[in-house]
């Protein structure tokens, strides 16, 4: 279908490895050029700006007395921070290692022994467990217990009894001053 | 290498044999026997279709940060522009890919005017590809609404207001188009879906479009039909090439607009949130629906206005059985060339017009230029065939290829 | 038969296609006067443009110290200062300034919090109509896109706040309330002249005249509207390269294609 044309410059062989040349290189900027193209899309269903700028959460200390605790939000979801007292933390340090499903020292979950702060989803089905409140169930370890299938989580938030595979997760965290810190 | 011939040849065929895409590929895009003289007007219909598929893709991420509620639109159009990654760059390519949509698909409308493509055997190609532009029409329309800007809203509402112009119903027909006593959230939803659900109509569409193209396959500008082989050549590699060239220019001029004017089309009213309180000192459509806005302006009479307006869409329809004669292309229709250059320069003329308030002499300006487009489909054409001595095209392709070869010698 | 007809038209149809882009964006300015804008040579122009952050952070001390008290900045947040060159410890302090409401506590109360750089910028009025109370019926508009959304952009909003004039020319009558502005459509405007010379005494020592405070705030107000324009004309100019360079290289095969056939 084609005409048998006369290349007056090049021999038929010579054109044609300048052609190939010439086409695997268009080819290829060709195909870099939409590779890069895809990013942007791909991209755009990351996590936009306003959703980062929410990655962390400060938190006020202070206000939480001794034996009390607060939920905060982090990332959409509710973090444990207790201020535990003295007989607390020596009832949490004094348990043995395996005595506990997921063993996990006191001391591995808490960068200062008084301030215990997890995130207040059971590692279980995700439901959010009581303890929070002073007229909460506590479970039969005195920390909390998830009332959706039992799970029950001692004063370190180590996971006692029940379904629940492992502790609740403690998050990433830093003390920015003694009474602040920054979550995430 | 040896292992791809025993493995995925095989299996290609294996494929192939159950249901012959790749057989059909080879036919239709490879082998296809395309006019050897086609010239670059013949780009703009596969760079269409490649903004179609920017606009579809563009349109499935954005529609992922979009909220199509009165209350959070706008907002969620800033969220994209500000805070999602890249979000900008969607936007303006999504708002500047509608006007680019619309300069390709004219220009290819155009083409099929000059060169006769609209003629017999190709009549329903054309109708087809009406259709398309109608539904692009629609879905532009109510795209446009979505941002819900001063634009958007007011627009939408002095357009579908038009619908009030049918006797006895019309009132009925816009509460009903509205869900409401005016634009409000329930016409913002179902734009939404209308907008998202369009374009898989026009890719339909499109499909169809090409099915018939390819039985009595693509003219060209010399408006003969290929009957021999000399006539032809494949479509690859010899038009994906070009069509690529077509591509990288396109991309050129439309990556312009987006990086470096990505407002030029649009207008500054729309960066403001829709006030149903607060009207536009000049409510202004799109760009492309303006000829369209002469012509309803033009006449003083409301509900003809409004026929008048859709006439001038429909009249397309009938183009094949206005212009009849059996010479295709311009090329070889001399008189019919100085009025399809007017009836280019009316065109443009009424989009300048409908872009101008309403006072003379733009009026009596616009009603001449109405009058005129009318005329051309309607009086010029078939007269022109009548009476135009046409000049002889040449009797095949290949044949004409050789004289304009040695024309150039 | 005349081979290339088809180019000379081209060129008529692409200078005609000019003229209608021309004309309609001359459009709006069909009725009425038309008010002939000063370009201004802005930073940001041209495919190079970038924001002078000096520029920026002025304009930030305009916003802040004059136009905050009537005009809100609903689409800026606290944290996109950090964009402009703010230390975030200063954004922080910048934030923790204003109160925002949040909740309800656990009481079922709303109360207010100071705002932290995720909040958007506090807004003068709880909503329009407040603002319309406090403002003699005038609606101190939105700022966050005043700079793409009047025609002339940048070049309106310099004109805007420098043409001011003192009295009505003759023959006009100001409204009660209304001050003259050149530019401004039907040239009654509510807002009083906001800037004058040493307005607001800046940081950085510039010298504090209408005009640099004109500049300044126009500077911030446009990268308000368009934070994305230096990304957006950094990564067109490596778009359009590669364009220009693989648009080339398919030129260039396309003829080796078709040399072929002749």
């Amino acid at each position: 279908m084609t005409d048998q044309a006369s290349d007056d410059t090049a021999t038929p062989e010579e054109s044609a490895s300048r052609r190939d040349f010439l086409q695997i290189a268009t080819y290829t900027v060709g195909a870099v050029g939409a590779g890069l193209a895809v990013w942007p899309i791909v991209d755009s269903i990351n996590p936009p700006a306003d959703v980062l700028a929410l990655a962390s959460t400060e938190v006020d200390l202070s206000p939480v007395e001794v034996g009390q605790s607060i939920t905060v939000i982090w990332r959409g979801r509710p973090v444990f921070v207790r201020h535990r007292s003295e007989k607390e933390i020596e009832d949490a340090r004094a348990v043995p290692l395996d005595a506990m499903p997921d063993p996990q020292s006191d001391d591995d979950r808490t960068q200062k022994p008084e301030w215990l702060i997890m995130v207040g989803i059971c590692t279980h089905l995700g439901c959010i467990p009581n303890g929070q409140r002073p007229t909460d169930p506590k479970g039969d370890f005195g920390g909390w217990f998830c009332p959706c299938h039992g799970s029950h989580y001692d004063l370190s938030g180590r996971i006692r009894k029940g379904p629940a595979p492992t502790n609740l997760e403690i998050p990433t965290y830093e003390f920015v001053d003694d009474t602040t810190i920054k979550i995430g | 290498m040896k292992l791809s011939k025993s493995i995925i040849l095989p299996f290609l065929d294996w494929v192939d044999y159950r249901l012959p895409v790749f057989s059909y590929a080879r036919e239709n895009l490879i082998d296809y026997p395309t006019p050897k003289n086609l010239n670059y007007w013949w780009n703009f219909g596969s760079l269409a279709g490649i903004v179609l598929m920017i606009m579809i893709i563009t349109g499935f991420f954005l529609a992922i940060n979009y909220t199509p509620h009165t209350d959070y639109a706008f907002s969620s159009v800033e969220h994209l522009m500000r805070d999602v990654n890249y979000g900008w760059l969607l936007r303006f390519m999504h708002a500047n890919g509608g006007s680019m949509f619309f300069i390709l698909v004219y220009i290819h409308m155009f083409r099929g005017l000059y060169f006769g493509s609209f003629k017999a055997p190709r009549e329903l190609l054309w109708i087809i590809g009406v259709v398309i532009y109608l539904c692009m029409m629609g879905t532009a329309f109510m795209g446009y609404v979505l941002p819900w800007g001063q634009m958007s809203y007011w627009g939408a509402t002095v357009i579908t207001s038009l619908f009030s112009a049918v006797p006895i119903i019309g009132d009925t027909i816009v509460t009903w188009l509205w869900g409401g006593f005016v634009i409000d959230n329930n016409t913002l939803t179902r734009f939404f879906v209308g907008h998202y659900l369009m374009p898989m109509v026009i890719f339909m569409l499109v499909v169809v479009h090409m099915w018939a193209l390819h039985v009595h396959k693509s003219n060209n500008p010399l408006g003969v039909d290929m009957r021999t082989p000399a006539d032809s050549i494949p479509f690859h590699p010899y038009y994906t090439i070009k069509d690529m060239v077509g591509m990288g220019v396109f991309f050129i001029v439309y990556f312009g607009f987006v990086f470096f004017a990505p407002d030029f089309f649009g207008e500054p009213d729309n960066y403001i949130e829709a006030n149903p309180l607060v009207t536009p000192p000049h409510i202004v459509p799109e760009w492309y629906f303006l000829p369209f806005y002469a012509i309803l302006r033009s006449i003083d009479n409301k509900l003809i206005g409004v026929i008048a307006m859709f006439a001038g869409v429909c009249i397309l329809f009938a183009l094949p059985w206005m212009d009849r004669c059996r010479v295709r292309s311009a090329k070889f229709r001399p008189i019919y060339r100085q009025f399809f250059w007017l009836f280019f320069a009316d065109c443009i003329l009424l989009g300048y017009i409908g872009a101008q308030t309403a006072v003379e002499p733009f009026v009596t300006i616009g009603r001449i230029a109405t009058a005129y487009y009318f005329a051309h489909f309607l009086i010029i054409c078939p007269l022109i065939c009548k009476f135009e001595r046409p000049l002889v095209p040449p009797e095949s392709i290949s044949a004409g290829v050789l004289k304009a070869q040695k024309g150039a010698e | 038969m005349r081979i290339n007809m088809t180019f000379p038209r081209t060129i008529g149809a692409a200078c005609a296609g000019v003229l209608l882009a021309t004309a309609i964006s001359t459009a709006a300015q069909a009725s009425g006067d038309s008010v002939k804008l000063e370009k201004q040579d802005w930073s940001f122009n041209g495919i190079f443009g970038t924001y002078d952050r000096g520029a920026l952070k002025r304009g930030y001390q305009v916003y802040s110290e004059v136009c905050v008290s009537c005009h809100s900045l609903n689409y800026v947040a606290y944290r996109n200062l950090m964009d402009i060159g703010f230390e975030e410890t200063n954004v922080k302090e910048i934030a923790a300034e204003f109160e925002v409401e949040d909740g309800p506590n656990d009481e079922g109360e709303m109360y207010l919090r100071p705002a932290r750089p995720s909040d958007r910028f506090v807004a003068p009025y709880a909503n329009e109509k407040a603002s319309r109370a406090a403002n003699n019926g005038a609606f101190p508009p939105d700022l966050s896109l005043m700079a793409k959304a009047r025609k002339g952009g940048p070049d309106y909003l310099f004109g805007l706040l420098t043409r001011y004039h003192e009295e009505a020319p003759e023959g006009m009558e100001l409204a009660d309330g209304m001050s003259y502005n050149e530019v401004f459509p039907g040239h009654q405007i509510a807002m009083s002249q906001p800037l004058e010379d040493e307005s607001v005494e800046y940081e950085d020592g510039t010298p504090a005249t209408l005009v640099q405070h004109a500049k300044d705030v126009t500077t911030f107000l446009a990268w308000a509207a368009s934070p994305e324009m230096e990304h957006r004309k950094r990564l067109g100019i490596k778009v359009m390269l590669f364009l220009f360079v693989w648009t080339g290289m398919l030129i260039a095969l396309k003829k080796k294609i078709w040399a072929k056939l002749h």
